[in-house]
């Protein structure tokens, strides 16, 4: 609980209250001051947004009180209700019900059990290596050929992108970084709030001066205009964040270009799989989101990167 | 106590949506007419209503699986207050439909499957004439079609374990027989009603 205490922590919660107090306080101005039927909607949803991140900043706030267990097992319960999205989606047939069972409940608490344990070697190759040859063979025993690589690859993708790459958030918090030890806490919360802020500022710039689309077909809101203003912006914020992390100034605004880079394409691809399947939204979970899925996209390419690069790096 | 703790367990398996897309809920007596892929059909259904409305309706089950030992006997009984129908050698004696129509009364609301048995195949199976029967009997009652989603993907027919992955459960717009509706034809428009709602 030495965090709480530390001064940059407390800065780090007192940048999002504000910003989530600012949001607000647009929110409902606008609210006041727009008659316009077709922009009302707009400003609705808005303010179902707002609040929805009030309720989700709490959460993970009240995880991140609850230490590395705590936020590991937030990140899990993520795990499990974006896998329950994810495959909810994806036509499965009666053979494949066993290996479902198995991802659900024995391999997603078991990738987050290794995280928690700072098992290094096994977190990073349980899914890949122990899962994705698993859930082949128990959809071979089940008998069922037809689309058997179609659906045995759903599945594991199902499982890289909602519970592997996930998991690489929480597992920030075992790295042993020099002259960083026991703040591993902020570096989470530097990633998790450049990664979602980017989405926001690609959302806020796109609706402010979009107008060429980057893949109309997948994304109909994804412009370069807010692309561009985006990931500039959320690179600027996380450059400015620099003494939160054990980063210089350079190598944080790098870090955070990076992870906005793979936060686009997170959301980018998981559009094209939603496209694909004819839904706008992952779920209804979350209002004025969608599911899980739809706002945890870009941390599932981004977590990974980001781990990984610092591992490499500065530990 | 005990039906409140498995409807939320229900809800949070099959994180149902449900949506009201013909019918708002309603404490009036109806009959609630579905597909039936799962045994978790019911369940999924019944917990999906608002808890007053819940209180009093009254699924049909199968008498021989749900008194095949004591605790389903129980769970169907003191929890579910479920109507148990026998399958098998149906007589002038034990007819299911004057069965239902006693128990539900004037009071309750009842839960059916017209299909008779859990269909495994994606497309809803051929309606059976209680449907007919109840709705010339008791032209009051609303006839409201349901369509239940992805149940079968949560428990299929012969597994045990249920997988967490989300129903979708839709209330249709109430139908009737029309004056001079042969059965076969109130019987096909009964199950089209059902159909229909996956679409929407």
């Amino acid at each position: 609980m030495n965090f709480l205490f530390d001064r940059e922590f407390l800065w780090l919660v007192g940048v999002v209250l504000g910003l989530l107090v600012l949001a607000t306080l647009v929110g409902l101005s606008l609210k006041a001051n727009t008659q316009d039927e077709a922009k009302r909607a707009t400003i609705t949803n808005l303010n179902a947004r707002i609040r929805a991140w009030w309720v989700m900043c709490i959460i993970f706030g009240l995880a991140l009180l609850m230490g590395k267990v705590g936020t590991t097992v937030l990140f899990g319960l993520i795990s499990f209700f974006a896998l329950r999205e994810f495959i909810t989606l994806t036509p499965t047939k009666r053979g494949d019900h066993r290996s479902l069972f198995w991802i659900f409940f024995i391999i997603t608490p078991l990738q987050y059990w290794f995280v928690i344990k700072e098992w290094y070697g096994m977190f990073s190759i349980l899914i890949p290596v122990y899962a994705f040859l698993f859930i082949p063979t128990r959809n071979a025993i089940a008998g069922d050929c037809e689309r058997f690589l179609e659906r045995t690859a759903k599945i594991q993708w199902g499982l890289m992108v909602c519970v592997y790459c996930v998991s690489h958030a929480p597992a920030l918090l075992s790295l042993q970084i020099p002259g960083y030890e026991g703040q591993n806490i902020k570096l989470l919360f530097f990633f998790i709030l450049v990664v979602q802020l980017s989405d926001v500022l690609q959302y806020v710039w796109g609706k402010y001066c979009g107008r060429r689309k980057i893949a109309p077909n997948i994304s109909p809101s994804k412009t370069w205009e807010g692309f561009w203003g985006g990931t500039l912006s959320a690179t600027l914020v996380g450059a400015l964040l620099w003494w939160a992390t054990p980063f210089d100034p350079e190598q944080a605004a790098v870090m955070a270009f990076i992870i906005t880079l793979m936060g686009f394409a997170g959301g980018l691809t998981m559009s094209a799989i939603k496209r694909d399947r004819g839904v706008k939204d992952y779920g209804t979970l979350i209002e004025g989101h969608g599911g899980i899925m739809d706002r945890i996209d870009s941390i599932c390419f981004a977590a990974p990167v980001f781990f990984h690069l610092t591992r490499f790096y500065f530990t | 106590m005990t039906a409140s703790l498995i409807a939320g367990v229900a809800r949070l398996i099959s994180g149902a949506t449900v949506r009201w897309v013909g019918c708002q809920p309603h404490t009036r007596q109806r009959i609630y007419f579905a597909n039936h892929t799962s045994n978790l059909d019911f369940v999924v259904l019944w917990s999906s209503l608002p808890m007053e409305i819940r209180k009093l309706t009254r699924p049909a089950a199968a008498h021989d699986y749900w008194t095949a030992n004591p605790l389903r006997h129980h769970i169907a009984s003191e929890v579910f207050h479920a109507i148990l129908i026998g399958r098998k050698k149906v007589t002038a004696h034990n007819n299911p439909i004057e069965l239902m129509l006693k128990e539900v009364g004037s009071k309750y609301s009842l839960i059916i499957f017209p299909e008779g048995g859990r269909n495994p195949g994606p497309d809803v199976g051929q309606f059976k004439g209680g449907l007919y029967h109840l709705a010339t009997k008791r032209p009051d009652v609303e006839l409201i079609p349901v369509h239940i989603d992805n149940a079968n993907r949560v428990l299929p027919k012969g597994e045990f374990l249920p997988v967490p992955i989300i129903c979708c459960i839709s209330f249709g717009a109430p139908i009737h027989p029309q004056e001079a509706e042969k059965k076969a034809d109130f019987l096909v428009r009964a199950r089209e009603a059902v159909v229909q709602l996956r679409h929407l």
